[in-house]
């Protein structure tokens, strides 16, 4: 859906907001409506995307890992070769530099595994601005390489201790901080969630992604029969989806099931979760019979979200996208394989895109493609990685 | 006309303002709420919103975040709420209002939440996270059953409010300050100027309630004050409620509200 009317996909998405949000809410959707198509605006971050960011990012034919698996050709989009580590600065530079032409002087933001808040750092520093991040307690531990990042960079990152101290947290955090300073301050959210016009708005800074897949593979003679990505909000994977959609590829998107779907540690909104109110959208949730929104569990502090991208949810019930899951074993397993048969270590977000991608590449031809979308590198994850393996792994 | 609208023109005919009050349900646990309720009625407190926990609150600050937190580990749940509601309707007929989030209504249908909300004993609904733009599934399960009361905020235009306006009944609840529930900032200018200009936009067609940051009787003087037709106290209840040991609670809160409600009272 181009520009959904109403900002609604269908019955998803909308505007859920408290009213002193309105206002900004509208003056960001007018912004944003003026400067989506001024072409100062569009050179000025395709100039960030291709100078600073490193875009485009390269579509790499993974034939170790390909031949070991023996089906279809797989290709991973390299947004892990990314400033930063990962497609979030797609989003960030876009977002920064809206903020900047609204003349905001304060930006704040939230993160889950870190990533959107490094990018944030960055994207902010490089345009001269300073941001505030909003993380969840329980992230500064398991991820505290990026928070120091984050300082680094000259960002301040608030810890969040109420509820289960991740995702969620920091977003019901960053909007509480947005409510009360709403004049002055631009809240960048970092998926394609929250009200409108965010989840429409990240879609479209993230489909660089989706757009350059579409090029570099016709410049191979080829269009994907498979495209995969993983979701947690979904901001690379509606990015890499979105171009796609009126392809004949076959689409699917992966979520964290964590221990199982049957164990309720698990983040897979979109497979388990059933529909509901949260962050200002109407959306899939994880919730419990009540509606109050229940606790997730991933190996990935990035996928650790009960709710999910509006626009996921409408592919869901369209059935354009089919949305499946991968376990912590399962997603470790394609960590271990792509890291020994490619030499690239992926985010554990990335790696449960990975791990779906086995499981096709297995039952499909070799004269097949899948594209892959590698959404961020693994660097941040090799301490919990080291972590599973020392207490899953028996001597 | 609705126990709410009728209870704004009962206090009109008497020359006072609504006190309205704010407490979560279950906090510190259901026996507390019948004595705070008691409390409250003896206090002399005109309608009463009553809080529903929701796990994500995030129009609310740390004072009802925790009493949410705390309440939703006692093991508040939608039928204990209600059983709670009839239990307080046997002992009182004042208006009660449920403050809770949308998705709580949503989950289990608006239709069957506010049918059997009713039936329990409630008269209204507050829902922060509620739009006017995503409210008409709700407005019409809602209709001829119990009141809407939707928010607005000093930064709202001028065809927002009466949009809103439109959409509201029993009162319109006016959000004091940019910000959440419970943060003190002092009276603000543009809050007078906000009651001042909600009262203009909606020529008195219906009554103006502040919320937010109202906590003492010198809050609710200067509120009045400026034209507002109640006023909304809630943290302030909950910090009490916090500190005082249950064999006091039913007079302590009496005795706070009597302070508040006091202000309300217009001189002839």
């Amino acid at each position: 859906m181009k520009y959904p009317k109403n900002g609604k996909f269908g019955e998803f998405g909308g505007k859920y907001i408290p009213e002193t949000l309105v206002p900004a809410i509208e003056e960001l959707e007018e912004n944003y409506l003026k400067f989506k198509n001024d072409k100062n605006f569009k050179k000025e971050l395709d100039y960030y995307l291709k100078v600073y960011a490193g875009r485009p990012t390269p579509l790499y034919y993974a034939k170790n890992l390909s031949e070991k698996l023996g089906g279809a050709k797989i290709y991973l989009k390299r947004e892990d070769l990314l400033h930063g580590g990962a497609h979030k600065i797609n989003n960030t530079l876009g977002q920064a530099l809206l903020a900047k032409k609204m003349k905001k002087k304060r930006i704040i933001a939230e993160t889950g595994a870190g990533q959107h808040g490094v990018a944030t750092a960055m994207a902010c520093a490089a345009l001269g601005m300073k941001a505030e991040v909003y993380m969840g307690y329980k992230d500064t531990i398991r991820q505290k390489l990026n928070v120091f990042r984050m300082n680094l960079l000259g960002s301040k990152v608030h810890p969040v201790k109420s509820g289960s101290k991740t995702l969620k947290d920091a977003i019901n955090e960053a909007i509480r901080d947005w409510i009360t300073n709403v004049e002055t301050t631009y809240y960048l959210l970092g998926s394609a969630v929250g009200p409108h016009p965010y989840p429409v708005m990240v879609r479209d800074f993230q489909s660089v992604i989706g757009n350059e897949i579409k090029s570099q593979m016709k410049k191979l003679n080829k269009t994907p029969d498979s495209v995969i990505a993983c979701v947690g909000g979904g901001s690379n994977a509606i990015g890499t989806f979105y171009p796609l959609v009126d392809s004949n590829a076959e689409i699917i998107g992966v979520e964290a099931a964590g221990h199982g779907l049957k164990s309720k540690k698990h983040s897979a909104t979109l497979s388990a979760g059933s529909k509901g109110v949260l962050h200002g959208m109407m959306t899939y949730l994880l919730q419990d019979k009540e509606g109050q929104i229940t606790e997730t569990h991933s190996i990935s502090a990035g996928l650790d979200y009960p709710g999910v991208g509006p626009e996921h949810s409408y592919f869901k019930d369209n059935k354009r996208v089919k949305y499946h899951s991968a376990t912590d074993t399962e997603v470790i397993e394609a960590f271990l394989m792509l890291t020994r048969t490619e030499g690239i270590i992926p985010a554990l977000e990335s790696a449960h895109a990975i791990a779906e991608a086995i499981k096709v590449a297995k039952k499909s031809k070799k004269s097949e493609s899948i594209v892959v979308t590698l959404s961020g590198r693994g660097d941040k994850d090799v301490e919990e990685v080291q972590n599973y393996l020392s207490k899953n792994v028996k001597d | 006309m609705s126990k709410i609208s009728e209870k704004f023109a009962e206090l009109q005919e008497k020359n006072q303002k609504a006190l309205i009050s704010y407490i979560m349900a279950g906090f510190p646990n259901e026996k507390s709420t019948i004595s705070v309720v008691r409390g409250l009625v003896k206090g002399g407190v005109d309608i009463i919103e009553l809080g529903f926990p929701f796990s994500d609150p995030l129009a609310d600050g740390p004072v009802i975040q925790n009493a949410s937190t705390i309440s939703l580990k006692k093991g508040t749940k939608i039928d204990k709420f209600f059983a709670l509601v009839k239990k307080i309707r046997k002992e009182t007929d004042i208006p009660l209002v449920l403050m809770t989030y949308t998705n709580i209504l949503y989950h289990k249908g608006y239709q069957k939440f506010i049918k059997d909300a009713k039936n329990a004993g409630i008269d209204g609904f507050i829902l922060p996270d509620m739009s006017v733009e995503e409210s008409k599934e709700y407005l019409q399960a809602a209709k001829n059953i119990a009141d809407t009361i939707f928010l607005i905020s000093p930064n709202t235009s001028k065809t927002r409010i009466q949009k809103i306006a439109k959409a509201s009944s029993g009162f319109l609840y006016l959000v004091a300050i940019y910000g959440i529930t419970g943060v003190k900032t002092g009276i603000k200018n543009y809050t007078i100027k906000a009651i001042k200009n909600v009262k203009k936009q909606t020529d008195g067609k219906i009554p103006i309630g502040v919320g937010f940051g109202v906590s003492t009787p010198d809050d609710v003087k200067k509120y009045i004050k400026a034209g507002a037709d109640g006023v909304i106290v809630g943290s302030a209840f909950l910090k009490l409620i916090e500190k005082t040991p249950q064999s006091k609670l039913e007079s302590k809160i009496e005795s706070f509200t009597k302070s508040l409600k006091k202000q309300t009272l217009q001189k002839k």
